[in-house]
């Protein structure tokens, strides 16, 4: 029997039922794998359930930092007889399959190696709990897989300590629990894995976290003082995760009062009113949301864009149309959200790519939104939101001044002569404002989503209107110089075919580039950080014949929006788009490139035959 | 309907309050609704009521959705901020605006469309937040901007202008306001200054969210015979609980009241509110009665106006989120980031 040989890079998957306790202690062998000095991604491909239904975790390990999901398991925890089929059958050749054998069973595939551990046996001696018995079980696979793969059991002690810190009745059976995993593994199970991890330094200076806590941290660091929000997958956990750092950091040491706002709304129409309402009043206010938010948000984003009040919302993007895959990941609101509400509007989005950015882009955003008097999105996706990610440490630069904008000081009021609301006194389009209760006499005016002059007085009359839409514009034009810039791969341009990515596409692409060097066709790429696009796109564009656009979306709708912001020939882009939910692969970014590129090669050469 | 700037020449003797402004100096524009439009009416009330309690309009802000309930806050307070915002939507806004610095005081104009229909659902979450607002109800019954099409809050049989008669009941939004747990309900009618007056200077000064759900005839769409919201049939149906004096905390007590027809209700800045009972078996403190006699008022073809209920007991939203005193919007930078040393101590517990 062939057996997969590996130190430092694998693929192993844990098939689970929701609700089992599984969750925590499959993060704790990615963990384990982390504080190993390995990078590490941990995926949870979960149901939208809370208990019964299959669930999965796959978790790559790569030492040359490969993070992207990788089609094909090198290693399967199978414990779940329900997805049995399809789990044994995603097992590459020479891969292995551990599955509790308290129940024996045939699997019939001879090219993998079976490792049998009685899981359930082996609690019910040892625990009397039902409850106990059944969450265990998940630890005792850990402690096997620790031997398996020659990993230190120490750094998974060290971890249950902690996470068990205040709680420490539970740490001596769960350390137990592991033992006894490892030492079935150690007695029955010698020479069996030639998969292993081997310790190294990889990981010093990098953090294992996931984006929604990096975000909602990041909208600490960035002012924000009001947080309204309403359930929703994927961004549950950010706007959870500002609550949380802001109950470490918010909290009035002598008078135990809160310097934020924390608001459950009813709805995500009502949420969204909540954070305009605030920043009319200049306290920096978000919220956080996914697809179906956005599409009941849209009338107020009309509004605070006209009105020209700033916002910062979170898009966590998760699988549409609908309800669509709540639970599964896609890049499929680039539309709705650029272009989001009635009438013409643009707004501006930051697109992170890892829970790093998550953290920069957050507290960048309310400096922008701020600047520019208009909504900001931030559009991550359930890959980042919820995945933990390896990235580097998240860095503060304490110098750092909050941007508040044009806003209009008591002082600035009282010298000054006359003052219009929605004035172009700069010429970039963006105007002064003012807030609520800042002077008696000077400043006061009525903000509207009807059609105002310069002055913020109603009016009909159409060329005013006509004006103060161009000047909207205006301000539009000149976002970009406030945004984070595209990020290139390859510095010189060293080919004639150009790629653009953009959000979570990131994990996967530095090893798709590897792969499409090696196969003898080199590609510059670039990574979009943000909308509305500036001059390095247009120049990257510009500057390749051909541009492969690789997008998580069936529409192509970042194409969509070059397309027509830019004007260019659509014929220049061939797209890559994956939609299955699945978080994209480097393989499939690869083949399906290189299958176009030989595909025209053949193509080509059959045009010079002729 | 453009903008109409009102001149600002005053008469030199014209009457000061406290704050030496005169009523004039609490106007806004010139109003645009229909001439003896009951929102007019409404609009002179809070000018009148501000005017009495010597309010600093800059400190005021106030907010509406759409309709025209919605465009009246353009015709009082010129110096306070307004916000015209999306239909409905009105009571999230002002939530917004009050997290973000409840030293403010909050006035919500709306209109029947506006919050017994599209908005109902915020209305409904902003009485159960205590959002500490004076949310003042234009209520007409029609939705007079699109032409006299019947509201949520539109008597069951009552006929439109062109004779259609409505066949849903009536949502009456006090009761469900008393029923949501809103600290201050009151009822009154735009014709009746004498009780609308004194009933929104006690709802401004109430902390808490404060209902005053006002009939506003629509003169165009909603004032003829067979409606149930014309001048003349209010005129002929009103019922009044209670009439009301507010008194300010730096003010004693001159009205006297006949002994034992009197209720002194303490609100939270230590002014008092006295209500003379109109009827022995009213007590506006019981909220039970309060939503009993609404419904026993509705049976009567009667309509129950004056403060209906008040709980001065209840906790505002920001008191109940614990919103530091320092509204959120003054905070400096330094007080909201964490800064580098506390970032290092995150990085630390995500390695």
């Amino acid at each position: 029997m062939s057996k997969i040989t590996s130190i430092n890079e694998f693929v192993i998957k844990f098939a689970n039922v929701n609700g089992s306790g599984s969750a925590s202690a499959n993060q704790m062998f990615a963990k384990g794998i982390f504080r190993s000095g390995i990078p590490v991604s941990p995926k949870n491909i979960f149901p939208s359930n809370i208990q019964g239904l299959p669930t999965w975790f796959e978790i790559r390990a790569s030492e040359k930092g490969y993070l992207g999901r990788k089609a094909g398991i090198d290693f399967m925890v199978a414990m779940n007889p329900q997805s049995y089929l399809q789990d044994v059958a995603e097992i590459n050749p020479g891969g292995y399959l551990l599955y509790d054998s308290s129940w024996k069973r045939e699997f019939h595939r001879d090219d993998i190696n079976i490792i049998e551990v009685p899981l359930t046996s082996l609690c019910v001696d040892e625990f009397q709990n039902p409850k106990t018995r059944l969450l265990f079980k998940n630890l005792v696979y850990v402690g096997a897989l620790s031997y398996l793969m020659s990993m230190n059991k120490d750094i998974f002690i060290e971890l249950i300590e902690e996470q068990f810190k205040g709680k420490e009745k539970l740490i001596a059976p769960n350390v137990q629990a592991l033992e006894m995993g490892f030492n079935y593994a150690k007695k029955h199970l010698t020479d069996v894995c030639n998969i292993k991890v081997n310790q190294k330094n990889l990981t010093d200076g990098m953090i294992l976290t996931n984006g929604n806590n990096a975000g909602g941290l990041g909208c600490v660091y960035g002012g924000a003082t009001v947080c309204a929000w309403y359930p929703i997958t994927p961004s549950t956990s950010l706007a959870e995760s500002y609550k949380k750092y802001c109950d470490q950091f918010r909290v009035d040491d002598k008078t135990g009062k809160n310097k934020f706002a924390f608001v459950q709304a009813e709805d995500e129409l009502s949420s969204i009113g909540m954070a305009i309402g605030a920043n009319w009043n200049g306290a920096r206010a978000f919220t956080a949301t996914s697809g179906p938010g956005i599409s009941l948000m849209t009338e107020f984003v009309g509004l605070a864009y006209f009105a020209e009040i700033p916002v910062v919302i979170f898009n966590i993007q998760r699988g549409g149309p609908s309800t669509g895959m709540p639970t599964r990941t896609q890049q499929s609101d680039i539309l709705s959200c650029a272009y989001a509400s009635h009438g013409d509007t643009k707004h501006v989005m930051l697109i992170p790519a890892d829970p790093k950015e998550c953290f920069e882009f957050a507290a960048e955003s309310f400096d922008i939104s701020d600047r520019l008097q208009t909504p900001v999105f931030v559009l991550s996706d359930l890959d980042i939101g919820m995945n933990d990610w390896t990235c580097p440490e998240f860095e503060w630069d304490d110098s750092k001044k909050f941007d508040r904008g044009k806003v209009l000081s008591k002082d600035d009021l009282e010298n000054m002569e006359s003052w219009g609301r929605y004035l172009d006194v700069d010429g970039d389009g963006i105007p002064f404002r003012t807030l609520p209760g800042t002077h008696p006499e000077k400043g006061a005016y009525f903000t509207r989503g009807s059609s105002h002059d310069e002055y913020a007085r109603y009016v009909e009359d159409g060329e005013v209107n006509a004006r103060n839409m161009s000047r909207i514009l205006k301000k539009f034009e000149g976002a970009d110089k406030f945004l984070p810039k595209p990020i290139f791969k390859q510095e010189t341009n060293a080919s004639s075919n150009g790629l653009i990515y953009f959000g979570s596409t990131e994990a996967a692409m530095q090893e798709s580039l590897d792969q499409l060097s090696i196969a003898g066709f080199p590609i510059d790429a670039m990574r979009i950080r943000s909308f509305p696009f500036g001059a390095e796109v247009w120049d990257f564009i510009d500057q390749h014949e051909r541009i492969f656009l690789v997008e998580q979306n069936r529409d192509a709708q970042m194409k969509t929006l070059i397309v027509s912001e830019g004007s260019i020939n659509p014929q220049k882009f061939i797209s890559i788009l994956c939609f299955d939910g699945a978080p994209i692969t480097a393989n499939f970014i690869s083949e399906s490139i290189l299958e176009i590129i030989s595909e025209n090669s053949v193509s080509k050469t059959a045009e010079e035959m002729k | 309907m453009t903008y109409i700037v009102k001149p600002v020449n005053h008469h030199p003797n014209l009457e000061k309050n406290a704050l030496g402004l005169t009523r004039r100096d609490y106007e806004g524009t010139i109003s645009t609704l229909c001439a003896g439009c009951g929102h007019d009416s409404i609009s002179a009330a809070v000018i009148e009521a501000c005017y009495d309690l010597s309010l600093a309009s800059d400190q005021i802000a106030k907010l509406s959705g759409i309709g025209c309930s919605s465009k009246s806050p353009s015709y009082f307070l010129n110096q306070a901020h307004g916000f015209n915002s999306v239909h409905g939507r009105m009571p999230s806004v002002a939530t917004g605006a009050n997290l973000g610095n409840q030293d403010l005081m909050y006035l919500g104009v709306s209109g029947d469309g506006d919050t017994a229909g599209i908005g109902i659902g915020q209305f409904m979450h902003a009485a159960r937040r205590q959002l500490n607002i004076t949310y003042i109800v234009e209520n007409n019954g029609t939705y007079g901007l699109t032409k006299g099409q019947f509201s949520a809050t539109n008597d069951q049989g009552s006929k439109s202008k062109y004779g259609e008669e409505n066949v849903l009941a009536p949502i009456d939004l006090a009761a469900m306001a008393i029923q949501l747990g809103a600290g201050f309900v009151g009822r009154s009618f735009s014709g009746d200054k004498d009780q609308l007056v004194p009933l929104l200077k006690a709802a401004m000064k109430f902390k808490g969210f404060s209902l005053i759900d006002i009939i506003s005839p629509c003169v165009t769409f909603n004032n003829h015979v067979g409606s149930t919201k014309s001048y003349d049939y209010i005129r002929e149906h009103n019922e009044s609980v209670s009439s009301l004096d507010f008194v300010p905390i730096e003010q004693e007590i001159k009205t006297s009241y006949n002994k034992g027809s009197k209720v002194e209700v303490p609100l939270h800045d230590g002014a008092i509110l006295t209500l003379e009972k109109l009827s022995k078996k009213y007590n506006p403190l019981d909220k039970g009665l309060a939503v009993q006699s609404l419904n026993e008022a509705e049976k009567n073809g009667k309509v129950l106006t004056g403060l209906l209920y008040i709980n001065p007991e209840v906790k505002d939203h920001a008191e109940i989120l614990n919103i530091s005193d320092t509204p959120l919007n003054e905070f400096s930078d330094k007080e909201l980031c964490p800064g580098s040393d506390k970032l290092a101590k995150v990085n630390a517990s995500l390695n």
